[in-house]
């Protein structure tokens, strides 16, 4: 009772406001085109689905012409040079945060946030073609090779190493989930109160007592909800990857071999596929690989957000 | 000798923290490490294909034959991307001022947290995605329905930013319309949006840079195509299409003009986000004057 009056009185006070409706019905374009890729997405896989049922997420087959498919080796290379690309980048892109947020010398730190962030401007499938004539050769001479010879007895580094494999694509996702894991990491440490600083300093403890037992733990949630968000994009990156990662349905225990990654497996099969169950499976791995990253990504940004409201308080 | 332990300590705590400096001095150093070797490279390697005019005005040739060049690719993506602007812009434009003008309520955090979501989903499902809902229906694979994929990537990056610029702007600006007796979508359309401009300007081209290299959208939807073609509704070529493809292959000459590629989408995609930072330094000088 009290609220409908609330409500009529409100519509007295406010004239109508067609504005309002317009642009209202115009934002709900975003969630909407969200919904329908939702949608549409999974309708698409539902021959696949039907088909193959939960064993295509634990099945190692990927054979179109026999129409046996499973999900596997790609769920595997996808999360091993994500995960790794992760544990690469994390340690410099905390660095530079930390640089970022900390160093006075505004020339010095400016150079190196635009150098960071025009690493996000370089589109992926550049990063592909270094990794692929530049980066790739380099590696195989210098370390993948070195590497299986001194260090094969140990299954991850058995030999003979691949010019493309795991490793490669592990370490061009790093630097391309750099940015993004510095950039948040450096407004999270910044959102830290000047205040605990000081009064660190002020107890006596050096910057970087300051930073390892006050401002750092401090930030912790935030800088673990960029590594999150770095994580996504790693797991979602197509072109650059599979360029390099050498698109083999495999499961190596070596990260010297040749695998395959969900995304890279429908950006090189899904114009040839033909019939209508090997497309759906295709389409089936994007929607285990959109369900993947949407989680990730929810979780980032509840994690980030807190954050930025503990320190707004 | 308790002195002596204590300077002993102090001066490990004094060695951790100048270690401490150096390793985050040697992290920003090894963060810029590849950008520098991606540069140098791309440039070294895609220099000798662009030294050719006809690598401007020509298109592709087939294997062995000289005077390839990436004229289609470049209309395409020019196409393609400047269709996806028309339509992601200016709702997201749209978006982002309601988001400011009205957006407190759950249905603003609804439409922001669907753009925080919509930019973390891989560009290789939105290709897919579109590929179900515009390219099957027609049996055609099309520059319109690629232009709809890139639409989808950029309108998320247009609204966030749209948001932030209108943000920018002082309420007083607001206020001051609207006690002059002015309708919301005078003081919306005319007196904010104005006030904004260039930041939004800012978000409309890092969503353009963003689009212009991207591959994985456009490899089910506009294809490529080895000629020269201006019907959206058919196969198109584009710039990331072709260092792609080309970068592949086994023959020398069109790894060579994958690399030419390469450094013309960088170069494009540099220019591009030079010219967001100076829109958006414009628009923190124009909030400061307002």
């Amino acid at each position: 009772m009290a609220v409908a009056q609330q409500a009529g009185l409100r519509a007295t006070i406010r004239p109508r406001d067609g504005f309002r409706t317009v642009t209202t019905v115009v934002s709900l374009v975003a969630p909407l085109v969200l919904v329908a890729i939702v949608l549409v997405v999974g309708s698409s896989a539902l021959p696949a689905i039907r088909h193959f049922g939960a064993d295509f997420l634990t099945s190692r087959a990927w054979n179109p012409v026999k129409e046996h498919f499973g999900a596997l080796p790609f769920i595997y290379g996808t999360l091993v040079t994500s995960f790794l690309a992760l544990a690469m980048a994390l340690p410099v892109g905390i660095g530079v945060a930390i640089f970022l947020a900390e160093q006075s010398a505004a020339r010095v730190r400016g150079a190196i946030g635009v150098g960071v962030e025009l690493l996000a401007a370089i589109p992926s499938v550049v990063y592909g073609i270094w990794g692929l004539y530049v980066l790739a050769p380099w590696l195989l001479v210098h370390v993948s090779r070195p590497l299986a010879e001194r260090f094969g007895a140990i299954p991850i580094l058995a030999g003979p190493a691949r010019q493309t494999n795991l490793l490669i694509a592990s370490i061009v996702l790093a630097v391309m989930v750099l940015p993004t894991l510095s950039s948040i990491s450096r407004d999270v440490i910044k959102a830290v109160p000047g205040g605990m600083r000081e009064a660190s300093v002020a107890l006596g403890a050096t910057w970087w007592e300051t930073m390892s037992q006050v401002v750092l733990p401090a930030a912790r949630a935030g800088i673990f909800g960029a590594a999150v968000l770095a994580l996504g994009r790693a797991l979602g990156e197509t072109i650059a990857v599979t360029m390099v990662i050498g698109n083999r349905v495999d499961i190596p225990s070596s990260l010297l071999f040749p695998a395959y990654t969900l995304a890279s497996a429908i950006a090189n099969e899904f114009n040839e596929a033909t019939g209508t169950l090997y497309p759906a499976a295709l389409i089936e791995l994007g929607l285990v690989l959109m369900l993947v990253t949407l989680t990730v990504n929810v979780l980032a940004l509840l994690l980030v957000r807190s954050v930025s409201r503990e320190a707004r308080v | 000798m308790g002195m002596g332990l204590r300077m002993t300590r102090n001066r490990r705590r004094l060695l951790a923290n100048m270690l401490a400096r150096g390793a985050m001095w040697l992290m920003a150093c090894i963060a810029l490490l590849p950008l520098s070797l991606l540069l140098i490279y791309t440039v070294a390697n895609g220099l000798p294909a662009l030294t050719h005019l006809e690598f401007f005005t020509n298109v592709e040739r087939p294997v062995g034959i000289p005077g390839a060049g990436v004229a289609h690719a470049f209309v395409g993506t020019v196409i393609m991307v400047g269709v996806a602007s028309l339509m992601a812009i200016p709702v997201g434009v749209v978006s982002g001022i309601q988001l400011v003008e009205y957006g407190t309520g759950r249905l603003g955090d609804l439409v922001r947290l669907a753009c925080d979501v919509l930019v973390g989903i891989p560009s290789i499902v939105i290709g897919l995605f579109i590929f179900s809902l515009l390219v099957a229906p027609f049996h055609s694979h099309s520059a319109l329905s690629a232009s709809a994929a890139l639409a989808v990537l950029m309108l998320p990056v247009v609204v966030r930013t749209t948001e932030s610029a209108v943000a920018l702007v002082p309420g007083a600006l607001r206020e001051a319309g609207l006690a002059l007796g002015l309708p919301r979508w005078r003081v919306g359309l005319q007196l904010i949006l104005p006030a904004a401009v260039p930041g939004v300007v800012t978000g409309a081209l890092l969503a353009v840079a963003r689009a212009a290299g991207e591959t994985a959208p456009l490899l089910f939807t506009a294809f490529g195509n080895r000629f020269m073609n201006f019907d959206p509704t058919k196969a198109m070529a584009a710039l990331p299409l072709i260092v792609f493809h080309d970068a592949l292959t086994p023959y020398p000459d069109l790894v060579q003009t994958a690399w030419g590629a390469a450094l013309v989408l960088i170069v494009l995609t540099l220019l591009v986000n030079v010219a967001s930072r100076v829109a958006l330094r414009r628009q923190i000088s124009l909030a400061a004057k307002l």
